[in-house]
């Protein structure tokens, strides 16, 4: 039997990626230089993660 | 059934719907909205364009009346509407004339000038290109403002879509750890994993550049809004007045602008009875120099008769939230990395969009309830789903 998981842990990380990604979004408004390169990391993540999930093909 | 069930089921509905009405839509926004992120890269490769003379730094512009003759000289009969200065290359600007000065603007000539020697560069028929192609298709499928409208309702039924789904979303991972990719499991689990968690990665984007999209499509009637407001109350005091015979010296306009603005920078000039600007002014658009700042626009309106400053307001805040959505929509502001990243974040979209319909399609097909699916974790592991 499988434990259910709180909705807390279900949200934990789509919550930090969703405060990293807004980051990302108002930065490269904010400024220029530093501030593009954070917009592009911040945003860059949710891509790198699904990439990195998908092709993490363990065995079930 | 417990309240919770129902209440998910609810919701499940929600997502079903809002998603499968806009879905074809959004499919239709996302594949032409890929090209457009790199319009002016594509342009670039697939135009020539004139180029203007090599300037070195600090070379003064050219006097503007003269600029305005050469261009008007190129376009006999035509009136001049706007004067816009080139956002990306300095070295250009643009002179939008048409027929009459009330005429349709969207229908106008650009007559592309250089901005130091004055000289005539050339006027590109945007209008069989490719950018504008999916550009036209992207706003209003070709459909003006209604089509334009149309795609807004799309874009809050898509906002919707994608709240709903951060709901269902839970009972979908109840087992699961975040992340988790089936990969040796059918096609419904595997695209259902993609679904869940290429969604649940990009709802911030997905909502800012889908609402940002929203508020794009009432460009229109936020500018009416203006007209109507901000613009009417400057330049009350004119309303009667007849529309001046002869106007005065452009560049000395812009220059009066520029001393009444310090520290802001002309972005484009309405001439006198368009839509920008009343009868009896030339009204002189400025902006600031941040990545922010520069697309907030400050008009300055300058009397047209006299040349006089009449006026010079912050826009009001439905103007600037327009305008700052803008960037937040095309992602045009962060150089090209963040144009890539824009990119990538759009297929990964078209993929979530792909993935939907075919979990909606298959589940039709084995006949589970699509609110059941998705209110009840344990039809992941239903036979009728992964036969």
């Amino acid at each position: 039997m499988v434990v259910h998981r709180s909705l807390t842990r279900i949200f934990a990380a789509p919550l930090v990626i969703a405060i990293v990604s807004t980051v990302g979004l108002i930065s490269a408004l904010v400024g220029d230089g530093w501030w593009d390169a954070v917009s592009w990391v911040a945003l860059g993540l949710p891509v790198l993660l699904y990439l990195l999930f998908i092709w993490r093909r363990r065995p079930n | 059934m417990t309240a919770t069930t129902k209440s998910l089921r609810r919701w499940g509905a929600v997502h079903k719907w809002t998603s499968l009405i806009c879905t074809l839509f959004m499919l239709l926004l996302c594949i032409t909205g890929l090209p457009l992120i790199f319009h002016d890269e594509i342009d670039d490769l697939l135009h020539n364009q004139v180029k203007p003379a090599e300037a070195p730094a600090g070379t003064p512009p050219a006097n503007l009346d003269h600029l305005l003759a050469s261009a008007l000289a190129q376009a006999p009969g035509k009136v001049p509407h706007f004067l816009i200065w080139d956002r990306d290359e300095p070295g250009a600007m643009w002179v939008s004339v048409g027929p009459t000065i009330d005429a349709d603007p969207t229908n106008n000539l650009l007559i592309r000038m250089d901005t130091h020697t004055g000289a005539y560069l050339d006027s590109p028929d945007v209008t069989g290109r490719f950018t504008y192609i999916m550009l036209k298709l992207h706003t209003d499928m070709f459909a003006g403002l209604p089509g334009k409208l149309f795609l807004g309702l799309m874009g809050i039924l898509f906002c919707v879509a994608i709240i709903s789904g951060i709901v269902v979303y839970a009972p979908s991972m109840r087992k699961l750890r975040f992340g988790a990719y089936r990969a040796q499991r059918t096609r419904a689990v595997r695209w259902l994993d993609v679904h869940n968690l290429a969604g649940i990665l990009l709802v911030a984007w997905t909502l800012v550049v889908g609402f940002t999209g929203v508020i794009n499509t009432w460009a229109d009637l936020v500018l009416k809004m203006w007209q109507f407001g901000q613009l009417a109350e400057m330049t009350a005091q004119y309303k009667d007045r007849p529309v001046p015979s002869k106007l005065t010296s452009l560049n000395d306009a812009v220059e009066v602008a520029r001393h009444a603005v310090p520290g802001m920078t002309p972005s484009f000039v309405a001439f006198p009875g368009t839509l920008f600007s009343s009868k009896s002014h030339y009204a002189v658009f400025l902006h600031g120099d941040t990545p922010l700042t520069s697309r907030l626009l400050k008009p300055a309106l300058i009397d047209a008769e006299t040349g006089t400053l009449t006026d010079s307001r912050d826009m009001p805040w439905y103007v600037s939230t327009l305008y700052v959505s803008q960037p937040l929509h095309f992602g045009d502001y962060g150089g090209m990395p963040l144009k890539i990243v824009w990119a990538l974040l759009d297929i990964l979209t078209i993929f979530i969009l792909v993935t939907g319909v075919y979990l909606w399609m298959r589940r039709r097909r084995t006949g589970v309830s699509q609110e059941r699916a998705i209110a009840n974790a344990a039809s992941i592991d239903n036979p009728a789903l992964t036969s």
